[in-house]
Parts: C-alpha cells; sequence; structure tokens
C-alpha cells in the first residue's frame, strides 16, 4: 500500500526559500502570487493491507522523524 | 580527562576537533556511528560536517543513528556533550537541546569569522573563562536558531542561551546577526548545562599564526574546569 504525505512549514515560520520563490514569480510576471510555502512530498510504500493500520504506522514516522514539529506540520493522504 | 568525538558518515571537522581536544590534555578517541557503546569518557563531542549528506533535515537521520541512544543517555545522566555546528543540530533533532536550526535568513552558505559573547558562566563549559567575547569562525547553511515564542521565554528564564553573535564590543545587534537566529543565539544549553550545542567552531582557532586563538581559550578553560 502506497502513502503519501506531505511535510509543510508551520504558519509563522519564515520560509526564506519559498519567500525567493514568491519573489522570483513575481518578477517573472506572475504578480498575483501572494506567498509561496515550500514542502516536502514523501511517497511511502509500506507492507500492510489496512489502510487505517498503515496510516497510523506513517503518523508515528512522521512524528518520529520525517517531520520535527517544532517547526513542521505534517498530512497524510 | 578522556573525550570521544562521534565520527558519522559526512563528518568533517572531527580531526580537527580531535587534534584541539589532543592539543589541550584530553585523551581523545575517535567512536564510529554504527558502535553502540561509547567509551568511557568525561566529554563526548558531536563534530561538524553533513552527517548522511544532510538528508531530510541537517541533523535528522544521524538524531536517529546507532550510536545516539548512548549519547542522549549519556546527556540525560550529567555527562559533559558538546555539539558544534552540524553537532548542534544533531542535538536539537535528539530533543537533547530545544528549538531548530533553519536555513540561514538570506540563503547563503556563510564562511566567515564572528565575535560571540558568552551569556552564561554558571557551567562547566565557561565557569573560569578569561575571556566573554570570543573571535570564532562560523561555516554553516542551516544557523539560524528558531523557537516558538513559549520555548524562548522557558530558555531565557533558565539562561540556557550559552553564547550570542555580537560585534567587537559585544553590542548584540542585526549587523552582527550572521543568519538570522532568533535574539542572535549562536549557542544554547540543555536545562542542566551540561550540553551546549553552537555553531560557531572553536577547534578552527587554535592557532596563533593561523587563525587566532580564541578557540583555545575555549579548551584550555574547559579542560581546566573538568579536573
Amino acid at each position: 500500500m502506497k502513502i503519501k504525505v506531505i511535510v509543510t512549514l508551520k504558519n509563522g515560520v519564515l520560509d526564506p526559500q519559498g519567500k525567493a520563490i514568491q519573489q522570483t514569480l513575481n518578477g517573472m510576471g506572475f504578480e498575483n502570487v501572494k506567498e509561496v510555502r515550500q514542502g516536502k512530498y514523501f511517497n511511502i510504500e509500506i507492507n500492510e493491507n489496512d489502510e487505517a493500520k498503515a496510516k497510523l504506522k506513517v503518523e508515528d514516522m512522521c512524528k518520529k522523524l520525517l517531520a520535527n514539529l517544532v517547526i513542521e506540520d505534517f498530512k497524510i493522504i | 580527562m578522556k573525550s570521544s568525538v562521534i565520527i558519522f558518515p559526512g563528518s568533517n571537522c572531527d580531526r580537527d576537533m580531535d587534534v584541539a581536544l589532543k592539543k589541550f590534555g584530553f585523551k581523545n578517541q575517535m567512536v564510529w556511528h554504527n558502535d553502540f557503546e561509547l567509551p568511557k569518557s568525561d566529554l563526548i563531542v558531536l563534530p561538524g560536517g553533513f552527517s548522511y549528506g544532510d538528508y531530510l533535515r541537517c541533523g535528522s537521520i544521524a538524531g536517529k543513528s546507532k550510536i545516539i541512544n548512548s549519547v542522549i543517555e549519556y546527556g540525560k545522566s550529567g555527562g559533559l556533550v558538546l555539539g558544534i555546528c552540524n553537532g548542534f543540530q544533531i542535538l536539537t533533532e535528539t530533543g537533547l537541546l530545544p528549538g531548530v536550526l533553519q536555513q540561514n535568513k538570506y540563503l547563503e552558505f556563510i564562511c566567515k569569522n564572528v565575535y560571540v559573547k558568552i551569556n552564561d558562566t554558571e557551567n562547566k563549559f565557561f565557569k573560569n573563562i578569561k575571556k566573554k567575547i570570543l573571535e570564532l569562525h562560523i561555516a554553516h547553511n542551516e544557523g539560524n536558531y528558531f523557537c516558538s515564542n513559549d520555548e524562548l521565554k522557558s530558555i531565557e528564564d533558565n539562561n540556557q542561551i550559552a553564547v550570542s553573535y555580537c560585534n567587537k564590543e559585544g553590542t548584540y545587534n542585526n549587523e552582527s546577526n550572521p543568519n538570522g537566529a532568533l535574539k542572535n543565539i549562536a549557542g544554547i544549553f540543555n536545562k542542566k548545562k551540561n550540553i551546549l550545542g553552537m555553531m560557531p567552531h572553536p577547534e578552527r582557532m587554535i592557532d596563533k599564526y593561523l587563525s587566532g586563538e580564541d578557540g583555545s581559550v575555549f579548551f584550555e578553560n574547559l579542560i581546566g574546569n573538568l579536573k
């Protein structure tokens, strides 16, 4: 089973890369871009047939390794 | 006095640290990250570098390595742990130190000498130190210290801010903050002050002719405090 995870910076945490991307987009003519927040995407293949169980395991992985909860949030999709 | 320097794949300040520790009288051993046990030591050092290629987040993979449980146990039981640069990042990833080191504010790798002021001398690292403002070298891409407001209040209340970026005179301001770190924080302690993480490299400042000797001041003082 494949589980997808998106890790993003928490609201209010400075994202200099996102800011640089936003300014570049503005400079390229995409003037209506107000904000860009950059994140990470993980595609995890796990040996588990029960989706609820798999997601619970991935949640544990997010808390222990994939995200740093001081500055990041995660979403399992 | 016995010290141990942990080597992770991608560490690159481990040998500099070994030279520095031996120069000031430590009997130093190098410890491989795949080992489970630490040799008997008075000081454990996590050196600078790019452990595991800085994959995922700086220090995150090293923070789960085989040796790290022994380091956590050693630190939690009051043993002296020093993390420099990537070592500081590893200490925050293990949770031994609060906060996180984010990418530098202006997205640049910074490699230069800076001044840092020692804020607290009631600990084994800085007790009796003869200089309060040290000129040290920094070389990092992720040194921008950040923590939540509640955490900041807690580390300020406990005097856990060990060293802060300042100018030559010891004044904190934006100009002397190289990477955007919260409150100019260059290094912090845990609550008990037996664990210190800092971005500047004292091991690079131990030669009168090549670099200056403010790192020597740090190491001489440290071994003096342990004797």
